[in-house]
């Protein structure tokens, strides 16, 4: 059974270098034909550069690469560009996809390469093949269908199609999985097992280790863009790769018990939201209380966040010590309600700007005086900030560009933990955010609580969730489908609720 | 500062070309005439900078010229109103012209181009209906009220210069303005909500009222502006005053660095640009180059300036990257 799989991508002593800064050093790896191999490590630690590196995007500063012949002979290679790595036989999926929304699924997958006769473009033709790519990742669509109206993680199917069908024998997939369903999730595993079985070569970055765990034959772990481990499966666990990772044992959180007779803080009352079912919900949360929103995408979640937080209509009631909420967001900001979005970059943040000027947005109102900005006052409470939040690098005029996706969520919570908001929402608060900022922003998320703020947050990650709810409500189709206490949730459990189960034993009913 | 860089270095190239080769430019009566045409654009280009800067434009900008400007003497010899009623009544009209721009812009949601493209063929119609498509002029009158734009000061040691007054309100203008950006919170609200309006919603701020604010001063100052030009050059017609001011406007304001994106201004770039495009006309008419080309240099200019500040934004970014944005999570790229 123990055949030596074929290497396909052997990387000999890479490293890239910008500026004199190391982004990449020294790193050796194999690309085995029909393995997973799975490449982890915090957000920095040199993933993206890798990766660009293997598809020809940058170019290594040292070492080399070599890719293997037809006869399996391994050759060293310069890849100067996607194009030559294409032609080398590897194809990178981006984790935001590239498809152009106004064509159609054949019309993507050959993009720029177009079976044509007579110069006239042969549809039909295109179509077939495509077709057959498709079923190879087990997408059973119509080749004409728009890829606008495809949902993500179709869409991502049709990427891993059109990879495919440029023949390449290593595929290499970014965070594939980021913005996937559990369900979604499960399938595309499934599929990554499927074109290991071909022969092909499958290189994934994953923040997920539930995933890695799941499919990868080899791990590699990066940290400071070094490799400190290479991990072959069955010969690790979970606890491993973290250590490896973090360089650090990442605490295991602490429940606190949130008592009974805590004051209600936020009071959300027949509240129907932008969700498409306008099921009226209803759910109070005490001061010092975290609920976290379960359910799967599309449940309606994000949509009653963004209603609490005013950033759209909503019909019923939110009030807020017993008074009722009323205006858009900038009034309810004045009162103490601060929204976290999911998509950061699009919601979020200002990424051309500073960091100092995307923290003090939000409250650079209250503490200037005659509506003239305090600079002095301003730098203080940024630098205090930066500091909370363990921001790296701790430079506040630094633009949030260049930050990578955990320090860039961290400067969207150090913006409202400067004024201690009376309720602070969050939707996805860690989604592409490493382990150790992950635990950092859970962290001051308790430390907001204990000192007495209402906390709302939104989680895909069924852990997460188990990790810092107090208390946990589950939607389904925009309506809640039921309330766990954190103590005695399981994800079975809440999958049940999720997927439109009955409450069951577990379930403490319905808020009243 | 720095945007305003590339623009001052155009502006001191012009210049030193000008004073070399166009007759006649560095006489007194012509440098004083050139101050004042720049002051009187100045204006127009600080109220097209507010809105560029939300990332919208104003495209009604001369017709609002032409309508304010226009009604003063309508109003002052047809109708015989007093100054002190026509001065409010004109500016109170233009800034609900923005006013209207605003709200439809932010609470109908229609595009900036759109809605002030219509203001441009609207105001001009009602300026050229309501006068019957008759010239208007102070007919000799009022020369105490037209010293606000026509007041010359003298400058102690020279002679053949003196101040024209509408630099004052220019510069009083851009002062405000470019404090307002700088040091006010809602500069600060306003920059930030044209750099992303969505984040700026999300943190709170009233981006609706900033914006319909830009689109009030906007106006508020075309209309001052009309009200200077008229006093300044006395009569005009409703089928050709102001035309063209507003391209005039947005050309100074992306000169001086205002991306067409929004979240970037530069009042001094705006500043030079203004004065850039004024001694390019004025050399253009000087040398003795015919002035029918005077579009096509313009237009010239302006491209070249805009291509130039991408290539150097192109350069800057790229040698930031080179010195240590390392890897970016991928989230980072979204926008």
């Amino acid at each position: 059974m123990q055949v030596e799989r074929p290497i396909l991508l052997r990387v000999r002593g890479v490293g890239r270098r910008y500026a004199g800064v190391t982004a990449l050093a020294s790193i050796d790896a194999d690309v085995r034909g029909g393995e997973v191999l799975a490449i982890v490590g915090e957000n920095g630690a040199g993933k993206s550069t890798l990766l660009k590196i293997l598809s020809g995007v940058v170019q290594p500063s040292e070492g080399s690469l070599e890719v293997a012949d037809v006869r399996g002979v391994l050759a060293p290679v310069e890849l100067n560009g996607v194009r030559d790595a294409t032609r080398a036989g590897i194809a990178l999926v981006h984790q935001e996809l590239n498809l152009a929304e106004n064509l159609d699924v054949a019309g993507s997958i050959y993009l720029g390469r177009e079976p044509s006769r007579f110069g006239f473009l042969d549809r039909g033709r295109m179509r077939a093949d495509a077709r057959k790519w498709l079923a190879r990742v087990g997408l059973d669509i119509d080749p004409g269908t728009l890829c606008g109206t495809l949902p993500i993680a179709q869409r991502q199917l049709v990427e891993i199609a059109k990879a495919l069908s440029t023949e390449s024998r290593v595929l290499i997939l970014d965070e594939p999985t980021s913005s996937l369903t559990t369900r979604e999730t499960d399938r595309l595993l499934e599929i990554m097992d499927e074109l290991r079985h071909t022969g092909v070569a499958v290189v994934f970055v994953s923040h997920h280790l539930d995933e890695v765990m799941k499919i990868a034959d080899r791990v590699i772990v990066l940290r400071d863009g070094r490799k400190t481990g290479e991990l072959v499966r069955g010969e690790y666990d979970r606890a491993m790769i973290e250590r490896l990772m973090v360089g650090r044992d990442i605490a295991a959180s602490e429940r606190r018990a949130i008592g009974a007779n805590a004051a209600v803080r936020l009071e959300v009352a027949q509240l129907t939201s932008a969700h498409r079912r306008k099921r009226p919900v209803s759910f109070a949360v005490r001061a010092g209380e975290i609920v976290g929103l379960a359910g799967l995408v599309g449940a309606g979640r994000t949509e009653i966040l963004e209603a609490i937080a005013g950033v759209a209509r909503h019909g019923g009631e939110v009030r807020l010590d017993g008074r009722t909420l009323v205006g858009d967001a900038s009034s309810r900001v004045r009162r103490g309600v601060a929204i976290v979005p999911e998509d950061r970059a699009r919601n979020g943040l200002f990424l051309e700007n500073p960091v100092a000027m995307n923290m003090s947005l939000a409250w650079i109102d209250q503490t200037s005086r005659a509506r003239l900005v305090d600079q002095r006052g301003e730098a203080g409470l940024v630098s205090r900030m930066v500091a909370r939040m363990q921001l790296r690098p701790p430079q506040p005029a630094r633009r949030v560009q260049t930050l990578s996706g955990g320090n860039q969520q961290k400067t969207v919570i150090g913006r409202w933990l400067a004024v201690d908001p009376a309720v602070l929402l969050l939707d996805e608060p860690t989604r592409g955010v490493d382990v150790g900022a992950r635990a950092e922003i859970h962290a001051e998320v308790r430390r907001l609580a204990a000192a007495g703020s209402a906390i709302v947050f939104a989680s895909s990650e069924l852990e997460e969730v188990l990790l810092l709810a107090d208390r946990i409500i589950v939607m389904h189709d925009g309506a809640i489908a039921g309330e766990l206490a954190a103590h005695d949730a399981t994800e079975i459990a809440i999958m049940h609720l999720a997927t439109g189960g009955a409450a069951h034993a577990h379930s403490t009913g319905t808020h009243a | 500062m720095k945007r305003a860089l590339g623009i001052i270095g155009i502006f001191l190239a012009i210049l030193v070309y000008s004073i070399f080769f166009a007759e006649n430019f560095t006489t007194g009566i012509n440098l004083m005439q050139l101050t004042n045409r720049t002051a009187l654009y100045a204006v127009l280009a600080l109220g097209a900078a507010l809105v560029i800067v939300t990332g919208g434009i104003d495209l009604s900008i001369g017709s609002v010229v032409c309508l304010a400007g226009i009604m003063t003497p309508w109003l002052l010899i047809e109708h015989e109103w007093t100054p002190w009623q026509v001065i409010p009544t004109v500016l109170a009209m233009s800034a609900f012209i923005g006013l209207c721009h605003g709200l439809l812009i932010t609470r109908l949601k229609l595009q900036p181009f759109l809605v002030t493209l219509c203001g441009l063929l609207l105001y001009r119609g009602i300026a050229r209906w309501m006068t019957g498509d008759q010239s208007q002029g102070f007919m000799g009158e009022y020369g105490d009220v037209r010293a606000i734009a026509l007041a010359k000061f003298s400058i102690p040691g020279l002679t053949d210069y003196r101040l024209p007054a509408t630099v004052i309100p220019a510069l009083v203008l851009a002062v405000l303005i470019g404090l307002f950006l700088s040091r006010t919170v809602w500069g600060r609200w306003l920059l930030a909500t044209g750099r992303n309006e969505s984040a700026a919603r999300y943190s709170g701020v009233p981006t609706a009222w900033l914006v319909t604010g830009a689109y009030v001063a906007c106006s508020l100052l075309a209309g001052f502006g009309g009200m200077l030009f008229i006093f300044d050059i006395g009569s005009a017609q409703p089928s050709d005053f102001g035309n063209f001011y507003e391209l005039y406007a947005i050309a100074a304001a992306v000169l001086g660095g205002c991306s067409l994106r929004g979240g970037e201004a530069s009042i001094v770039g705006v500043l030079f640009g203004v004065a850039t495009l004024r001694v390019l006309q004025n050399t253009i008419t000087l040398a003795g180059y015919s002035s029918q080309i005077e579009f096509a240099v313009v237009g010239g200019v302006l491209l070249l300036g805009v291509a130039a500040d991408e290539l150097i934004r192109r350069y800057a970014a790229r040698r930031l990257e080179r010195a240590g944005a390392i890897e970016r999570a991928g989230s980072a790229a979204r926008a």
